[in-house]
């Protein structure tokens, strides 16, 4: 048990390193390796959960045995633990889904994409496990550096998108590593714990002060919270939808878990509310954000454009729920993270399989759909569903406590926001419904379209949809026992306040 | 086995129809008489199961259960207590006749899409159950959300572009209703801590009249919606584009009803009688719903489609139960639980007979009708049985609820409702009994020879008219409608009134 934080980044970094070597050889065993690392870090992903799960201490690991805070530290507690499993749960199910997609979508490179795949989930998972501020850094450039590679893998506009981003992402970067520089030049350790005892007496000194600015910033950068998106709309876009897939629903969303483990554990209490008001500055920008993402996402024709704007406004839930800075506005704010993990990556996919079937990505395009894909569109609908925040669907209980700690904190701007832009959503997803499920032969107002070729939607394609689907309404049906078992947890600090 | 099945049947109550739409889908086009077959399994097994608690209700004991947690402390939790199961026997009894109906009218009628119809029916039903059976406000919204997503495409299935413009606005309607009920939810539990319903209102008079009122307008617009209260109502006359049996079990009993029913659990076990009255949000409502029975009633005369001209008779007599419930007399309450089910039984004969007239002879204009009486004596009589029920005629039930409106008005000192009901009762049958004397009294070359429509149809119309005449003669003749009433009202004011159903 107590290897385990420190042995799923690692199993992952040894995949990647052998699926890459057996690609040489034969494309096929480079991603059956790869699936089944995958899957042994899923395991052991979830046992760490069950274990946090049933009331389970915090897993620590001094990495060979040099004990922190000298050595560097791999630390499972329940918001690593949480963050871990959705992680590799989401990864594994686009592992699934991905062969047939990326076949048509990169044909020829998915000798190079399993193993860059397998270091993307070792970067976010090793982000979620290190107990050490730079090692955080260090895993957080190998996640970027492999996403580079599968989202500029699919077309030309892909690498010119990717391009931009990388740029950004570098700065992104690079602010976080100049906080983590002025804060090792202030207290002399690297380790989060120990940083976090050593902090609460050099809190009015200004390099710690600008260090807090640089590493929010540069994790919001990161993290796509607006403004700081404009590089995701065309690299979402243009990326393959199988890539798209486990980078949308999971990589900006571990940004974010950085942002909230600097704010609970190791910046002081009231560090970012009363010295600097930063949080108050990310709840502006996020609920900004969010009507601008949800505003942009109704005049899209393209499909991934779409979700891509969607998630701008999505990820503003995150950064909203985390500025409340109270307990229910934190359970909110993690609780997207899994319920849009959930309904972002179930929408990716059915992108996926709508191209694979038929090579259609502009929504009007996707006329009547329904009747050739109902499994896949029936999948939509109840991804849409939950975007829009129907009961019992996720997507309406992370709102519930978003609304719920909104009014505590007396937020009533931020909490119309909230309810504003499920409008919006309604707006711009049941176009998409509306126009899916519409058939030539009985409604007069469907026009001609060629229709979908004949044919199925392979298994591979249909179980990981299938199973976020029902995934989907379990989250949300089954919320409080979440909330109760890891994330009241997590936000516990915030309740003394 | 029995034990069990009166454990859970308030869940399994809400369940059976959403499995029946489940195996509906499976079932598909090309088996439909299996397909049919589901459908009334499901009602018939329903309404058993609904009956099956109707002696614990009356005996005071309401069966209970409490299921998953939905929010820290807050269960997914059914109560099935006097309220609750008017609006069920009502709505469940009327999906079995409405069933048989709609076989006639969609195949009557060639519609498509015959399989994603039932289906959706179906899961409407299922809400409409849990809306009832809810025990909090979260539960309640859960399955209110549903309904309005499951009713959508139903709005939509004539596929045309102004099928698909009116499911827009349906939708919006709809959805904006559902957050405002969602944020006002919120606020209430900011602010009691709670949301479980409890008669007499739960939410106390200390806070800010700020947030008071601005809970209560969210509430209002939630409910206001569904329930067509002016000036939120324009989705509904438009929704009638949707197949009539969606018209007649829909957006004359289920859909609108579940509005209605919010007001009850808004005044009754939300805020309360006294609250609503002190904060002036009851005389709030009061005059919105007086307005709209005042106006709805005009511009009914004006239609000559005929559905057009029920949707709006529909605006208005949902008004006469909101603003019953509104006006917080004893009586007048228990006029609004009763009008309940009596306009569900008159208002669904007239869209059963507005959708057999259709059917059997493509008639969808008032002017139309000249004569059509003689072709189809049986359906246009019951059509004017629904027409004098409706106006307040004595021996149909309108006349009973309308009565304790009346008196209701006049019991809570407000007399001017009490001759707006007069007047809006007056227009009830300046708008309708036209339609009744057109077809007997005129002739038409085209209606001579006495040819009524499939017995499908002419069946259910037939029963709920009966069901609407028994409601007059005999109020607590069938499941205790009326005492039930007057459960309510004990239980939501703490007066007992003791007509026991004789007039």
């Amino acid at each position: 048990m107590s290897q385990i934080p420190v042995l799923i980044p690692t199993s992952l970094l040894l995949t990647a390193l052998l699926s890459l070597l057996a690609g040489l050889v034969s494309r096929r065993a480079g991603h059956w390796i790869a699936l089944a690392g995958v899957t042994l870090a899923t395991v052991l992903g979830l046992m760490g959960l069950a274990h946090i799960w049933q009331g389970g201490d915090t897993v620590r690991y001094a990495l060979g045995a040099w004990l922190p805070p000298i050595g560097i530290e791999f630390v499972m507690d329940p918001l690593a633990a949480y963050m871990v499993a959705i992680i590799l749960v989401i990864g594994l199910l686009v592992f699934i889904f991905a062969p047939k997609s990326l076949a048509l979508e990169a044909p020829g490179k998915e000798g190079l994409a399993w193993p860059a795949k397998i270091l993307v989930l070792a970067g976010l998972t090793g982000m979620c496990l290190t107990g050490d501020l730079f090692n955080l850094y260090v895993f957080l450039e190998i996640a970027a550096l492999a996403a580079y590679a599968l989202l500029g893998m699919g077309s030309a506009a892909g690498a010119l998108a990717t391009f931009r981003y990388l740029l950004i992402g570098a700065v992104g970067g690079g602010f976080y590593l100049i906080g983590v520089a002025f804060l090792y030049f202030s207290a002399g350790t690297l380790n989060m714990a120990d940083m976090a005892s050593l902090l609460p007496e050099l809190a009015d000194s200004r390099a710690v002060q600008a260090a807090g600015v640089f590493m929010i910033a540069g994790l919001a950068i990161k993290m796509a919270l607006f403004p700081f998106h404009t590089w995701l709309p065309d690299v979402y876009t243009n990326a393959p939808s199988a890539v798209a897939g486990l980078i949308a629903p999971v990589m900006t969303k571990v940004s974010a878990y950085a942002i909230i483990r600097l704010f609970l554990d190791v910046f002081p209490p009231g560090f970012f509310v009363e010295g600097i008001p930063l949080l108050a500055v990310v709840g502006w920008v996020s609920a900004a954000g969010i009507l601008y993402g949800s505003i942009l996402a109704i005049g899209q024709q393209d499909y991934r454009r779409m979700l891509a704007y969607s998630s701008v406004g999505q990820l503003g839930y995150i950064g909203l729920g985390v500025a409340l800075a109270n307990p229910l506005g934190m359970i909110g704010a993690l609780l997207h993270v899994l319920n849009h993990a959930l309904m972002k990556g179930l929408l990716f996919l059915v992108g996926g399989a709508v191209f694979h079937r038929s090579g259609r990505t502009r929504i009007p395009d996707w006329q009547g759909v329904g009747r050739r894909m109902p499994w896949t569109m029936g999948a939509f609908t109840i991804g849409a569903l939950a975007m829009v925040g129907i009961p019992p669907t996720a997507g309406f209980f992370s709102k519930w406590y978003l609304l719920l700690g909104s009014a505590e904190s007396g937020a009533w701007i931020w909490f119309g926001v909230i309810v504003a832009s499920s409008l919006l959503s309604a707006i711009y997803f049941f176009r998409v419904v509306e126009l899916i499920w519409r058939n030539p032969e009985t409604d007069s107002a469907a026009q001609e379209l060629a229709p979908v070729p004949e044919g199925r939607t392979p298994a591979s394609m249909l179980f990981p949809m299938a199973v976020l689907s029902a995934a989907i309404f379990l989250a949300g049906l089954l919320n409080v026992a979440i909330v109760r078992a890891l994330l009241s947890r997590v936000a516990a600090p915030l309740a003394g306040g | 086995m029995m034990a069990w099945i009166q454990h859970w049947a308030p869940l399994l109550a809400i369940l059976v129809s959403a499995v029946g739409a489940l195996l509906i889908i499976l079932t598909g086009e090309k088996r439909r008489n299996l397909r049919e077959s589901w459908t009334i399994l499901a009602a018939v097994t329903k309404f058993g199961l609904v009956a099956s608690m109707l002696p614990s209700v009356l005996a005071g004991a309401p069966p209970e259960l409490r299921l998953v947690e939905l929010s820290p402390g807050i269960e997914l939790a059914l109560r099935v207590d006097a309220a609750g199961i008017m609006f069920a026997l009502s709505a469940s009894f009327l999906w079995i006749l409405t069933s048989f109906f709609a076989f006639g009218y969609m195949r009557g009628a060639g519609e498509k899409k015959q399989t994603r119809f039932f289906a959706m029916l179906a899961l409407c039903l299922s809400a409409t159950m849990g809306i009832a059976f809810s025990a909090n406000l979260l539960t309640f919204v859960l399955f209110y959300e549903i309904l309005s997503v499951a009713t959508y495409p139903l709005v939509i299935h004539a596929g045309s572009d102004k099928a698909y413009k009116i499911g827009r606005q349906y939708l919006v309607y709809a959805i904006t209703a559902g957050m405002a009920l969602v944020a006002g939810i919120a606020l209430v539990l900011g602010a009691e801590g709670s949301l479980d319903f409890v008669a007499g209102g739960f939410i106390s008079g200390s806070h800010s009249p700020v947030l008071l009122w601005t809970i209560f307008l969210a509430f209002f617009i939630g409910f206001g919606v569904k329930a067509g209260v002016m000036p939120l109502h324009s989705w509904l006359p438009n929704a009638m584009i949707a197949p009539t049996p969606v018209s007649a079990l829909l957006h004359a009993v289920a859909v609108v009803k579940a509005g209605v029913f919010g007001f009850v659990r808004l005044f009754g076990y939300t805020f309360g009688p006294e609250l609503s009255q002190a904060m002036g949000a009851a005389t709030f409502v009061a005059i919105l719903a007086g307005a709209t029975l005042l106006l709805a009633s005009f511009i009914a005369m004006t239609k000559d489609d005929l559905k057009a001209r029920l949707a709006y008779s529909t605006v208005g007599h949902l008004s006469y139960i909101v603003l019953g419930v509104a006006l917080l007399a004893p009586t007048a309450m228990l006029g609004a639980a009763f009008h309940m089910v009596t306009h569900a039984a008159m208002k669904i004969t007239l869209f059963f007979c507005a959708g057999t007239i259709y059917v059997h002879t493509h008639k969808k204009k008032v002017s139309e009708l000249d004569g059509i009486g003689r072709q189809m004596p049986l359906t246009l009589f019951a059509f004017g049985v629904g027409a004098v029920g409706l106006a307040g005629t004595p021996l149909v039930g309108g006349f009973v609820s309308k009565w304790y409106l009346a008196q209701g008005a006049v019991d809570a000192g407000q007399p001017i409702f009490l001759v707006l009901l007069l007047l809006s009762g007056l227009l009830n049958a300046a708008y309708l009994l036209p339609i009744v004397v057109r077809a007997f009294f005129r002739s038409s070359p085209e209606h001579t020879k006495l040819n009524e429509a499939s017995p499908l149809m002419v069946v259910p119309l037939t029963l709920t008219m009966l069901l609407a005449i028994l409601l007059g003669v005999w109020p607590d003749g069938i499941f205790h409608f009326f005492t039930l009433g007057e459960m309510v009202v004990e239980a939501v004011t703490g007066t007992r009134l003791s007509t026991s159903g004789v007039l």
